[in-house]
């Protein structure tokens, strides 16, 4: 960092501007969390009401129609640790190979792969669904898993990140000292790859804890629903004629929903910051 | 999209592997479940777009009638329309807001930088449901800030779930959602650039808005670019924030307010799947062409 340069109040005035946008909606989030319903209805948006019924909604939200909100968390846990923790694995391993191998075909993946990243996902979703519907998959856990295991966009950071973190010389000692590709790849290269895999690991499991386009066309019974879609038929409930409305529950669950993914992102700052810096958008 | 190429591949010259099918022990697996979930879906969707089912006759080859009907589709052209609207203001905006805080943040000049970039990210980390879900219910006139401020004011502000504006309301929670992440690839790609250059600057006597103009943005073209594209993708592809909200505003949310949520509704409410197909892979076929001709543009003001 340049020492020379002063500080400015202003700028740091105007750049808060920015900052209470970022933040008026998540204190809105939590401050109606401690309403009741009635509360919510009676009281002004951005601040409390008289009673702090936060740890009420907490356990209403945990145990409303059986329990059902802990169900859908184990869903959305099960989703992301064999989806995400799989799209990373088999990213981490193809960047590897793209970065460090010359093999037959290599050009092609590569188009194939960075042409596939503008083809719209959604634009996938129906023949996707008539395929895993024709195979028996729809309304299994494996509609959601399986597609998730392939994230482009991590593919292309590791090959970045694998091309500059692992110099090719500690490749070739590896292999004068008889150890295997396997070997090699475990022992040598992926404790260099680690701030690259954080980054992915993060970035495929906010992708995987957010979805909900994917979820909405494959699952039908809400025992195999993930958080998001739990949280919106919560809320359409309200809709529905002779349904309860239960908004302080949809927005207590919402603030349970978004606290994993805001800690995860805090405690691990310094990795994912310097794996997106060291691999990621530059020209 | 030749800007994504990352180094590895104009390297191999230098020092040349020898090529062998080892790489594919370590590419396989990835491209397994790629053909699976990628380019098998788009085969099966180019080949449905080739056929029609009716009820009494079965399925038919049909050729490109398909097509030619979505060409001719008013609601189809009012779906893609409008996200091509909401492109040419939303994108702009959210992507000028990201600059001005990645450079406010590169310029050292801040107190608490740091604070500054985790909180203005942290957006991202939230689903596009909850904060669809969020900023309806603050939109709302039932317990929401809008409510709230007409009541202690007085006013009648206009409705922002009302049909006119719905979708400025639906381009400022993609706002507040993508700001922080686009922030992020600018701020990254700023830290690359040499501190030295802006020194000389300096020396030199240039202005900070000089320094921003001539050093900062050429810089980061790379990064512009990238984050200009998946705007463009991303807008074309709307449809959660208008799913989520149609709930809260079933009157102004129509089931072709973007061109996904028509193909959406053509497949599970109307069972149309061979058109829904064909839909997707039209819209699919227009993103790529916009997005080539934006990288294309770019590509040509470099030379």
């Amino acid at each position: 960092m340049r020492s020379g340069t002063k500080r400015s109040p202003l700028l740091t005035l105007l750049t808060s501007i920015m900052l209470l946008y970022s933040l008026v909606p998540l204190a809105w989030l939590f401050i109606n969390a401690t309403k009741t319903q009635d509360g919510l209805f009676g009281s002004f948006g951005l601040w409390f009401a008289g009673d702090f019924a936060l740890w009420d909604n907490v356990r209403e939200t945990l145990t409303y129609d059986d329990g059902v909100f802990l169900r859908w968390l184990l869903n959305t846990l099960l989703y992301v640790v064999l989806g995400a923790g799989g799209a990373t694995v088999l990213a981490t391993l193809g960047g590897y190979a793209l970065a460090k191998f010359d093999f037959p075909g290599k050009r092609a993946v590569f188009a194939t792969v960075i042409g596939a990243v503008a083809v719209p996902g959604t634009a996938l979703a129906v023949p996707t669904f008539l395929m895993f519907s024709n195979l028996g998959l729809t309304n299994t856990p494996w509609a959601i898993i399986i597609p998730s295991l392939i994230s482009p966009f991590g593919l292309y950071l590791m090959w970045t990140f694998a091309a500059e973190a692992i110099p090719g010389e500690l490749i070739e000692a590896a292999r004068v000292d008889g150890a295997g590709e396997l070997r090699t790849f475990v022992r040598v290269c992926v404790p260099l790859l680690a701030p690259g895999i954080v980054t992915v690991a993060l970035f495929t499991m906010v992708a995987t804890w957010n979805n909900y386009f994917l979820p909405l066309i494959m699952l039908k019974d809400p025992d195999w629903y993930p958080l998001t879609l739990g949280l919106n038929s919560w809320n359409d409930q309200a809709a529905t004629a002779g349904g309860q409305a239960i908004f302080n529950l949809v927005i207590t669950g919402s603030l349970l929903t978004i606290l994993p993914l805001l800690l995860a992102f805090l405690l691990l700052q310094r990795y994912w910051q310097s794996g997106l810096a060291a691999g990621g958008v530059k020209d | 999209m030749a800007l994504l190429e990352p180094p590895a591949i104009k390297r191999t010259g230098k020092r040349r592997q020898r090529r062998s099918w080892t790489g594919w022990a370590f590419a396989g697996p990835f491209m397994a479940v790629f053909a699976f979930v990628f380019l098998a879906p788009i085969a099966y969707a180019i080949y449905l777009s080739f056929f029609r089912t009716r009820l009494i006759g079965g399925t038919s080859f049909v050729g490109l009638e398909n097509y030619k009907n979505v060409f001719t589709d008013a609601q189809f052209w009012s779906a893609a329309g409008r996200v091509t609207l909401f492109l040419l203001v939303q994108v702009p905006i959210m992507l000028f807001l990201a600059l001005l805080v990645a450079l406010a943040i590169d310029s050292g000049r801040l107190y608490g930088k740091a604070f500054f970039r985790v909180t203005v990210f942290m957006p991202y980390a939230v689903p596009a449901v909850v904060a669809t879900l969020m900023w309806g219910f603050m939109y709302g006139n039932r317990f929401g800030l809008v409510a709230n401020i007409n009541e202690a004011l007085g006013t009648t502000l206009p409705d922002p779930l009302s049909p006119g504006l719905i979708l400025a309301s639906i381009g400022n929670i993609v706002t507040w959602e993508f700001v922080g992440y686009n922030m992020l690839i600018f701020y990254s790609a700023l830290q690359v650039v040499p501190k030295t250059l802006y020194e000389a600057a300096e020396i030199d006597g240039a202005s900070q808005l000089r320094i921003i103009r001539s050093i900062k943005l050429p810089a980061i073209r790379g990064a512009l670019l990238v984050a200009t594209i998946f705007s463009i993708i991303g807008s074309f592809q709307l449809f959660n924030e208008p799913s989520i909200l149609k709930s809260l505003a079933p009157n102004a949310i129509t089931t072709y307010f973007t061109p996904n949520l028509y193909a959406y509704s053509l497949s599970f409410s109307g069972q149309q799947y061979n058109y829904s197909a064909t839909v997707a892979i039209v819209m699919a076929l227009l993103t790529m062409i916009v997005a080539y001709a934006v990288q294309l543009r770019s590509s040509r003001k470099e030379r």
